[in-house]
């Protein structure tokens, strides 16, 4: 059979720094390609290149044996390539047929020909069972039936590689089956489709062969039977513990909790989560996108509501809003400083002051000792090494990603903090930036700071933590602890709720 | 988080050059009024008379106040539509409040009348100065509930600043004519009138031949509304600046999810903005009341607005928040006194003015770009 796709040697650099590097595989007609890896493999850099929405820096693509090079999105779908992506591309307000035949309505004497395209849209929905009205707003269907007609937008433009991007993420049970039996109609009718996914059972379930990206490369691929799950998770991680983490004291493990949490409850996002963090420690929470990791964060930072359970800081029940948790001693470095974290505009100074804005202050009218300020920021420049030119007028936007980052924690040390949501504090930031943030997080902690160290990078939390708790649909699976010792393999089935032993 | 020098640009590099220097200047505006003045003088002699520019000074004063109100609104990343009804409303109550008589000819149709006004007067008329300050007072109070009450819509309901500053302005605006049937409320006691003019220090051009001076050739220079203005002007760079408030208005323009996380009171800080810009609107209003020695309730209509905003955008702060600063808005009102003057000086009609200022707000927003984009590339 000969290929449909051929990467040869594909490299895609970011920064000077290798995304994907040296990857050769290939996908033939009526074949789905499995894609695994961690987050930050490089899985979404290689859809972006095969989409065309990026340009490899090295090696090239083939496709059907003719050099393939989209310089866009449009070039690739051209081609025949289709995105099946997380989040859905479709226009909640328009109906299913327009949403099906946005790029080239049929028309007749200029005018737009409904009949046709009802007739257009409900062959293609015969194809997948789809049995809805094609004039019904894509905005009142369920997930599984607008992923449908995302695949009906596919087959329409006869695309002849579907690539899908976690499709089952938002999909129940008997929606899922019915996706598997489609992508095995597909595979029958020659469509070539790669599969990315986090579960691996599904993988297994539908795939017909494997690639396991890790750092950027592929370090294994094969035929779906070689592949066990527990082979998968084994090629997936297991890379060397880079020095990039500094020594450091591990908390008395009588030393006491500054954060108590009992059973935290909220419908649809967490589920009776129970968690402690003593003084001096860094508690590490694991677990894949969308886990609930992220949300359990914002509501411990009393950003959304709890239903049931209890939060504790150092003894005291904690009610309201971020307002009340910073006051209580909470810090809160938020895993998009763009959105959620930084005035990408103001000045360096301006971003550090604003959580401790009422330290600065003084009388009833709340007037800002400048000179304070002032200090304060250059103190906490040195301090963090923050790479800045003129701290009261260089806008943070200037800045690397790196100390981007150290700006936000600065904003937080400032404010003194007992405990120190991390929520992705690394990402985006490059190897030796974040060889200081980590340095700066050990030193908080033997200040007697607890921390919660939010990663979905294995070894950043191995590196870092005493502890780390594992969360699976809201949950939390299981908690290891560094002096019982950590295992990827242990580690990541709780992740993924396999039982696999490594 | 103490931006006196502003959260603008770093200094540009020297090869950048005067152009790029001057368009990322604190002071372009200013820089910008003083050429436009300049330039202008050989071909409009009139602008430079005393005369004019003392009316200048005076057109200027009731207009930076309210225009300030604006910039709190403006720093939120809001904007508010209603200042011209507020003005309407606080100007029409406290006339009614205070006036020293009325015309039943006029205003005995109007549901006001024998209830705070009458043929003997406002209710507060006749109970000298803590009358005055009453009822002043109230119709302040007045203007700041109708800010309370957007701030809240904004805040709490999340309403678009838009939308709902559009709605109290017609309502405001509305009550404000259906109170008195459109009529004017005149026959206003003299400290009020006083407000308006108050020559406290005048100055005289020409030679002293007459002991007595030429009553026309006294110019007022410092006069109440100027005092007003002032004191309002320092007031308000001093809350922006220097307190703990002003730099929560700042935070919550330039980011409003990070300023939650940070700890700033949020929807408290959005009331306040707007609770400010309606109290300053008011201020403005009553010194306009003062100045056409009248209670007025179309007072703001038209195109009052266009002068407001277009003065404040082009000072510099920004539409989107997060970048505004009480003295921009000095510059920007200004500017815009000026531009409004000259172009009235040239004999223009309204409709030219207008279309010319239009045209010049255009290019104020278009300049403004061309500005973060010039300190944006200028960073290291």
């Amino acid at each position: 059979m000969s290929a449909l796709l051929t990467l040869e040697g594909l490299g895609k650099d970011w920064f000077g720094v290798p995304a994907v590097e040296g990857l050769t595989l290939s996908i033939a007609p009526g074949e789905v390609l499995g894609l695994i890896g961690e987050n930050g493999a490089g899985k979404s850099t290689l859809m972006n290149m095969i989409g065309g929405v990026v340009p490899p820096t090295r090696g090239r693509m083939l496709w059907e044996g003719q050099p393939y090079a989209p310089a866009s999105a449009a070039d690739a779908t051209a081609e025949g390539v289709a995105f099946i992506h997380q989040e859905l591309n479709l226009f909640g307000n328009l109906s299913i047929a327009e949403n099906i035949l946005i790029d080239g309505f049929p028309r007749r004497m200029g005018l737009i020909d409904r009949r046709a395209m009802a007739r257009a849209t409900e062959a293609l929905m015969a194809r997948l069972d789809l049995d809805l009205s094609p004039d019904r707003p894509v905005g009142t269907l369920v997930a599984g039936e607008k992923q449908l007609v995302e695949i009906a937008k596919a087959l329409h433009r006869r695309a002849r590689l579907i690539i899908f991007d976690e499709p089952t993420t938002s999909l129940t049970t008997r929606e899922i089956e019915r996706l598997f039996s489609l992508i095995d109609r597909l595979r029958a009718e020659g469509t070539a489709m790669i599969y990315i996914s986090h579960i691996l059972g599904d993988v297994v379930r539908v795939a017909d062969r494997v690639a396991v990206l890790r750092d950027g490369s592929l370090v294994g691929e094969g035929p779906v039977d070689d592949f066990p799950v527990p082979r998968m998770i084994h090629s997936m991680i297991g890379r060397e513990l880079a020095d990039v983490f500094p020594p450091r004291r591990i908390a008395p493990p009588d030393a006491p909790p500054v954060l108590e949490v009992e059973g935290l409850s909220a419908p649809g996002v967490i589920e009776d989560v129970s968690l402690t963090v003593r003084e001096g420690e860094v508690v590490g929470l694991f677990g894949l996108m969308g886990a609930g990791r992220s949300e359990l964060a914002r509501i411990l930072f009393g950003l959304d509501p709890a239903e049931r359970g209890r939060v504790r800081l150092g003894g005291q029940a904690l009610h309201g809003g971020p307002r009340e948790r910073i006051a209580a001693g909470m810090g809160f470095v938020t895993e998009n400083r763009r959105e959620e974290g930084l005035m990408m505009d103001a000045s360096v100074r301006d971003n550090l002051a604003l959580a401790a804005l009422g330290q600065f202050a003084a009388g009833p009218l709340g007037l800002v000792d400048r000179e304070k300020v002032g200090a304060a920021a250059q103190a906490m420049q040195q301090d963090l090494r923050i790479k800045a030119a003129d701290l009261a007028r260089q806008p943070v936007r200037s800045l690397s990603g790196g100390n981007q980052q150290k700006v936000v924690l600065g904003k937080w040390l400032l404010s003194r903090p007992h405990l120190l949501i991390l929520d992705e504090p690394t990402r985006g930031v490059d190897v030796g930036a974040r060889a200081e943030i980590y340095a700066i997080v050990n030193r908080l902690a033997e200040e007697g700071c607890g921390v919660l160290m939010i990663s979905s990078e294995l070894d950043e939390l191995k590196g870092m933590c005493d502890r780390i708790a594992v969360m699976r649909g809201g949950e939390i699976t299981g908690e290891r602890s560094r002096a019982g010792g950590y295992r990827d393999a242990d580690l990541v089935a709780l992740a993924f709720g396999e039982q696999a032993a490594a | 988080m103490t931006a006196i020098d502003a959260p603008a640009p770093v200094p540009a590099r020297q090869r950048r050059g005067f152009l790029a220097r001057l368009l990322g200047s604190e002071y372009f505006v200013l820089w910008l009024t003083v050429g436009y003045f300049l330039v202008l003088l050989p071909f409009l002699p009139t602008l430079g008379t005393p005369a004019n520019l003392v009316n200048l000074l005076s057109n200027m004063w009731p207009l930076l106040v309210v225009a300030i109100g604006q910039t709190f609104v403006m720093a939120v990343a809001g904007i508010d539509l209603s200042q011209g009804a507020v003005m309407a409303l606080t100007s029409t109550l406290a006339a009614a409040l205070l006036a020293t008589g009325a015309d039943p000819a006029v205003l005995a149709k109007a549901p006001i009348w024998g209830v705070l006004l009458s043929e003997r007067g406002g209710l507060l008329d006749g109970r000298g100065g803590v009358g005055l300050a009453l009822g002043l007072g109230l119709a302040v109070l007045a203007a700041v509930a109708v800010g309370l009450m957007n701030g809240i819509a904004v805040a709490r309901f999340r309403m678009p600043p838009f939308m709902v500053t559009l709605v109290a302005m017609m309502i405001a605006g509305a009550f404000a004519i259906w109170l008195t049937q459109s009529e004017n409320i005149r026959n206003l006691p003299e400290q009020f009138i006083a407000l308006g003019k108050g020559d406290i220090v005048s100055v005289y051009f020409g030679a002293r031949t007459e002991s007595q001076l030429p009553r026309r050739e006294v110019y007022p220079l410092v006069t109440y509304p100027a005092i007003v203005a002032i004191i309002v002007a320092v007031l308000a760079h001093w809350l922006l600046e220097r307190t703990v408030f002003g730099r929560q208005v700042i935070a919550v323009g330039a980011n409003r999810r990070a300023a939650e996380i940070s700890g700033v009171p949020v929807v408290r800080v959005l009331i306040l903005a707007f609770a400010l810009s309606a109290l300053f609107a008011a201020i403005g209003g009553l010194l306009y009341a003062a100045r056409l020695e009248a209670g007025r309730p179309t007072l703001g209509s038209g195109t009052f607005l266009l002068d407001v905003i277009g003065a404040t955008v082009i000072g510099g702060t920004s539409l989107f928040g997060g970048k505004a600063r009480v003295i921009w808005t000095v510059f920007g009102v200004a500017f815009f006194v000026l531009l409004s003057n000259s172009l009235n000086l040239m004999n223009l009609s309204s409709f030219h003015v207008d279309m010319v200022k239009g045209a010049v707000i255009l290019g104020a927003a278009l300049l403004d770009v061309a500005r973060t984009r010039l300190t944006r590339q200028a960073l290291p």
